[in-house]
């Protein structure tokens, strides 16, 4: 008996709708981020990631409303990112119900923020989302970099050196992505992601590439992830959760049943 | 209408643990409140709790609620979660040393950070996630959940009371911790009910119907 291995889904909302299409037939209203959430709770998600993906401010709003609905009928962990740029952002998705946020762009920008954010509202509140992207060449020693805007701007700044110095910062959780994987469903950059986990001390959620169930093992034991993120396997009912989580435990992984 | 309070001193997801309430005793009225009176005059108390150990024994003395959460957890069916446990003790070793509510004596330990599991590999710190835990005793609270029901933690700190009769529960993580608490009308425990799913729901509900003996 040990702590369980976390499977998280994660949901692309926009203007309040879920984005990326989701495919389930025993759902009414599969663009409901609530419906989309309960979905996955009784499936038995460990926890669930909302990412607002709103391009204004000003229709950040709604989804405020989004997180205090799933909060009154779902009752695992919910993560919010996309637009937390100040204390007052984290401090508004914390009261609404959500119990994490993560924090992207800002954090490169303002790496004080997330100092300032862990200390007022304690660092198990305070993910820090880093998109990394290899830059080193083939034959080289392995080197990613930090990108911004969907992984489009490169910052100069080392992947490594940055998730050790947001852990100092007071980031409770790194949720990192590749961003040479997302979407390709070709699995988790492994090397990256147990070369992250293995600088800090706090737990590492990896993400971005994720095809098939063998994804999310190898996302475990070899890239050495505390959980595992995923969003189109599970949107297109290609697998279930349930499922995701009875083949990790087929592979010696400890998981939630 | 028996009447539910949520201790309110601007410490965590009040929110989630109202909501979660509400959810399994919908025939109860619960409400989030850093009013003595409402606190005095409640029926069951929740004391939930997130954050510094500094910043929440700051935020009850500011708001004037030490005596009031202490009488509660003297009196009336009460409900410590995380941190609303964690101050039940004298001591708080976060924050380089915290004097806490001291109603059980005992300190809060880190977990250090070269934590190794079995196999020596290595332990984040905080323990996030869902854990087994073992209940110790036989409790009203403990009704209706199986043994070794994974429950969420969040946290870095654990406590190590000094009365080992308090213990109801117990959890692994490189150690074997205190997990859980209980002491006449007190119950309190380490994991995040309010976020802990159908068991977690069920403690909850369990606490909602018990009369604190």
């Amino acid at each position: 008996m040990s702590l369980a291995k976390r499977i998280i889904p994660c949901l692309d909302v926009k203007n309040g709708r879920v984005v990326k299409g989701v495919q389930f037939v025993d759902i009414r209203d599969a663009g409901d981020p609530v419906e989309v959430a309960r979905r996955y709770d009784r499936e038995g998600a460990d926890e669930i990631t909302f990412l607002d993906i709103t391009a204004s401010s000003d229709d950040r709003e709604t989804i405020v409303h989004v997180v205090e609905k799933v909060a009154e009928q779902v009752f695992i962990p919910l993560t919010v990112g996309g637009g937390i740029r100040e204390v007052k952002d984290v401090r508004r998705m914390l009261n609404a119900g959500a119990d994490k946020v993560a924090i992207n762009t800002a954090a490169v920008f303002n790496p004080e923020f997330v100092k300032e954010a862990s200390e007022r509202v304690g660092s198990q509140c305070i993910v820090v989302a880093i998109d990394a992207k290899k830059v080193s060449a083939d034959g080289e020693k392995n080197r990613w970099e930090i990108f911004t805007h969907g992984g489009r701007k490169p910052t100069g700044i080392d992947a490594i050196e940055w998730a050790v110095k947001m852990a100092d910062f007071g980031a409770g959780e790194i949720l990192l992505t590749s961003m040479d994987r997302d979407g390709t469903k070709i699995g988790f950059d492994l090397e990256l992601t147990a070369a992250i986990s293995d600088a800090v001390n706090v737990p590492v959620i990896a993400s971005g590439g994720v095809g098939n169930l063998d994804h999310l093992v190898d996302g475990v034991t070899k890239g050495k992830a505390d959980a595992v993120l995923a969003a189109s396997i599970f949107h297109f009912a290609e697998y279930s959760v349930e499922e995701a989580k009875r083949h990790m435990a087929s592979k010696g992984i400890e998981v939630r049943l | 209408m028996a009447q539910i309070v949520v201790v309110d001193y601007g410490m965590g997801n009040l929110r989630s643990v109202a909501k979660a309430v509400e959810h399994v005793a919908p025939d109860q009225s619960v409400i989030i409140s850093s009013d003595a009176n409402e606190i005095a005059n409640a029926d069951r108390v929740v004391f939930p709790g997130q954050g510094a150990a500094r910043d929440c024994m700051r935020e009850l003395e500011d708001r004037e609620l030490t005596q009031v959460v202490l009488n509660a957890a003297k009196e009336k069916p009460f409900l410590g979660i995380c941190m609303g446990m964690q101050v039940l003790l004298n001591h708080s070793e976060e924050n380089e040393g915290i004097e806490c509510l001291g109603l059980y004596a005992g300190n809060v330990r880190f977990f250090g950070n070269d934590l190794k599991d079995e196999q020596n590999e290595k332990l984040k710190i905080p323990h996030m996630g869902w854990n087994n835990v073992d209940q110790t005793i036989d409790h009203p609270l403990w009704q209706n959940i199986n043994n070794n029901s994974r429950f969420y933690f969040v946290h870095s700190y654990y406590i190590d009371p000094e009365d080992k009769s308090l213990v109801a529960a117990t959890c692994d993580y490189g150690i074997n911790f205190v997990s859980a608490i209980a002491k006449d009308n007190v119950f309190a425990v380490q994991c995040h009910p309010e976020k802990s799913a159908q068991d977690g729901l069920q403690l909850l509900k369990n606490f909602t119907l018990w009369n604190g003996a």
